[in-house]
């Protein structure tokens, strides 16, 4: 059932070793609305993929299948594969929750709990079973220094983390999503809300992190997806019209809707 | 180290009227350049002035009945009234005071746990489509609504006359608990739904099950408005007469059991002016009531505090 037309435009590799997300045929409804259209797609370890496209043509959508955070939307309907490390991540038998803390997330919003930075990074932790104060210590350093930030916050641990800028509030979730040691990390538009020069660092630490992680993230700007990505995925109405590595899509696409796109034609 | 005093002077230091070269602040004009202002628009100034007279005549008259409860009430607050037994000499209020503690302290006890159970059930655990939701909801707002002599009715049917035979705390406090367990519900679920989604999702993310998240970040949260919602289900059972008179009835003692007879503060002050003899008595006690739910509105305020440093 995989249309040859699609199939074209996506870049899906051998299957000698399985990559980290394999998705195949992914269907999802909201209710009778057609979200996501046959979506396949390989996500490889230790890349940056990059999901663009027009506003509502799906890219949250298709990243929150990935940790299932569709689950607790009320009518929302998935069908189709999607693999992790070559397990159905939609199997029976799968623990969500354990998904969750291996595939971390960053929102849009920078949404840190109203709570003081430690107890923000600690929350993961200590959720999966963390329990001793001198482990917790570490994995709150080694955290915030994983994500930058650190040294920006290291005097003020006890204090609320709303009283962070922005840019320090989406560090500070970058933070708490690797706290609990996860392989991969989906990141949903996180500099659209920030400044340019926030918007540099946490640019900057995709870069770094992608050494020891999988990253996916949706932007909005194509000049992000472009410098920081290996791979990018073009989503237009639900369908994935385009995917392979961001210097094909951006120099030489194959689909026309691709090309208006990245131009500026329409979008 | 700093003393007290040291510190009360620099909080509350006048701030100066100028810069530091000497020029007046521009952006701090003055009434009559506010006036000058809404010359322009004198519909503005005529909305001005009613809220300002609104506000005035709240504070006004809540000050004239305080200082008219004390004027009345301060020269008859004798040592008599504060002895362990009454007396029909002594007209002590100390047995109505504590059964107003056991019974506001218990019916507390079980209602906040209850309604607060209720208001996460509701919110977290169905959809805001659900019918269920929407018949419990409009249900909990009617009840919230209904006057207390009705529950003070329903109690003496079913506690008094069916339960335990004959007026007790344990009756009162059950009524009491009934009565203010839709507005604790109301208000909890208010508060919760105030909590944004993006806190629920950031737990979810990490791998939190709806358990944890709903008692580690989503109750948290909603904690300063909870505790809102307590104290006014609070100020109703202290400040309640009608349903606890049939209910717990009108015995000035302190019970041995709670199935015993018992009253309530603000009974106590309808029993002694409604006889007439000791009106003066009465106004000593309304003080004491006055200072009660005072007392009570402090420490919840400063527990919604401490939750609101914290988070
Ligand atoms: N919870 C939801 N219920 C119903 N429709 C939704 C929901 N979330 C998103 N949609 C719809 O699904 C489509 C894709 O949305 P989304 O994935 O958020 O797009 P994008 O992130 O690319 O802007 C849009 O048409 C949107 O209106
Ligand atoms: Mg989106």
């Amino acid at each position: 059932m995989i249309r040859p037309e699609l199939r074209q435009n996506v870049y899906i590799r051998g299957d000698a070793e399985p990559p980290k997300f394999r998705v195949r045929d992914l269907d999802l409804f909201y209710g009778t609305f057609q979200a996501l259209k046959s979506v396949d797609m390989d996500i490889e370890k230790n890349e940056i993929t990059a999901l663009i496209g027009p506003s509502g043509c799906g890219k949250s959508t298709f990243l929150k299948t990935l940790d299932r955070m569709n689950d607790i939307i009320p009518g929302c309907r998935v069908s189709g594969r999607v693999e992790l490390d070559g397990a159905d991540i939609y199997a029976g038998g799968m623990d969500v929750n354990l998904l969750r803390k291996r595939v971390g997330m960053v929102f849009q919003k920078p949404n840190p709990f109203p709570a003081s930075v430690y107890d923000n990074i600690a929350y993961g932790p200590k959720t999966h079973g963390v329990r001793k104060k001198s482990e917790l210590d570490d994995i709150v350093e080694s955290s915030l220094r994983r994500a930058a930030i650190w040294d920006e916050l290291k005097d003020r641990l006890k204090k609320s983390a709303l009283g962070l800028s922005g840019g320090q509030q989406q560090r500070l979730c970058i933070a708490r999503a690797l706290a609990v040691k996860p392989d991969v990390l989906l990141m949903d538009e996180p500099t659209s809300a920030l400044d340019p020069i926030s918007t540099g660092k946490i640019e900057e630490l995709a870069q770094e992190l992608k050494k020891d992680y999988t990253i996916v993230i949706v932007t909005h700007n194509m000049q992000q997806a472009a410098r920081i990505s290996d791979k990018t995925g073009f989503f237009l109405l639900g369908e994935l019209i385009e995917f392979g590595g961001t210097d094909e899509v951006f120099d030489s696409p194959r689909d026309k809707r691709t090309e208006d796109y990245i131009t500026g034609r329409f979008g | 180290m700093k003393s007290a005093a040291a510190l009360l002077k620099q909080k509350f230091a006048p701030l100066p009227s100028c810069d530091l070269k000497g020029r007046p602040f521009v952006n701090k004009p003055s009434l009559r350049k506010k006036l000058a202002e809404y010359k322009r628009h004198p519909f503005s100034l005529v909305m001005m002035v009613l809220v300002m007279l609104s506000a005035l005549v709240t504070a006004a008259i809540v000050l004239w009945i305080v200082i008219h409860v004390i004027m009345q009430g301060a020269p008859n607050l004798k040592a008599s009234l504060f002895e362990l037994e009454y007396d029909s000499e002594n007209l002590s209020l100390m047995p109505a005071f504590f059964n107003t503690l056991i019974i506001a302290g218990m019916s507390l006890l079980i209602a906040v746990p209850v309604g607060v159970a209720a208001a996460i059930f509701l919110t977290e655990y169905t959809s805001s489509a659900n019918k269920f939701v929407a018949v419990v909801r409009m249900a909990a707002e009617t009840l919230a609504g209904i006057p207390s002599i009705v529950y003070g009715i329903f109690g003496m049917i079913l506690f008094v006359e069916m339960l335990f035979k004959g007026f007790s705390l344990i009756a009162g406090i059950l009524t009491m608990a009934i009565m203010i367990l839709p507005l604790v519900m109301r208000t909890t679920e208010e508060a919760l739904r105030a909590v944004p989604d993006s806190f629920r999702e950031g737990s979810f993310a990490l791998g939190a099950g709806k358990l944890r998240t709903v008692f580690r970040v989503v109750l948290p949260s909603a904690m300063p408005g909870i505790i809102a919602g307590v104290i006014l289900a609070l100020g109703r059972v202290v400040g309640e007469t009608a349903a606890l008179i049939y209910t717990s009835g009108t015995v000035k003692a302190v019970p041995d059991s709670l199935f015993g007879s018992g009253e309530t503060l603000a009974i106590h002050m309808y029993t002694l002016s409604s006889e007439g003899l000791h009106v003066d008595e009465a106004w000593a006690t309304a003080i004491v009531l006055i200072l009660l739910v005072l007392v009570i509105n402090g420490a919840a305020e400063f527990i919604s505090n401490k939750f609101r440093k914290r988070y």
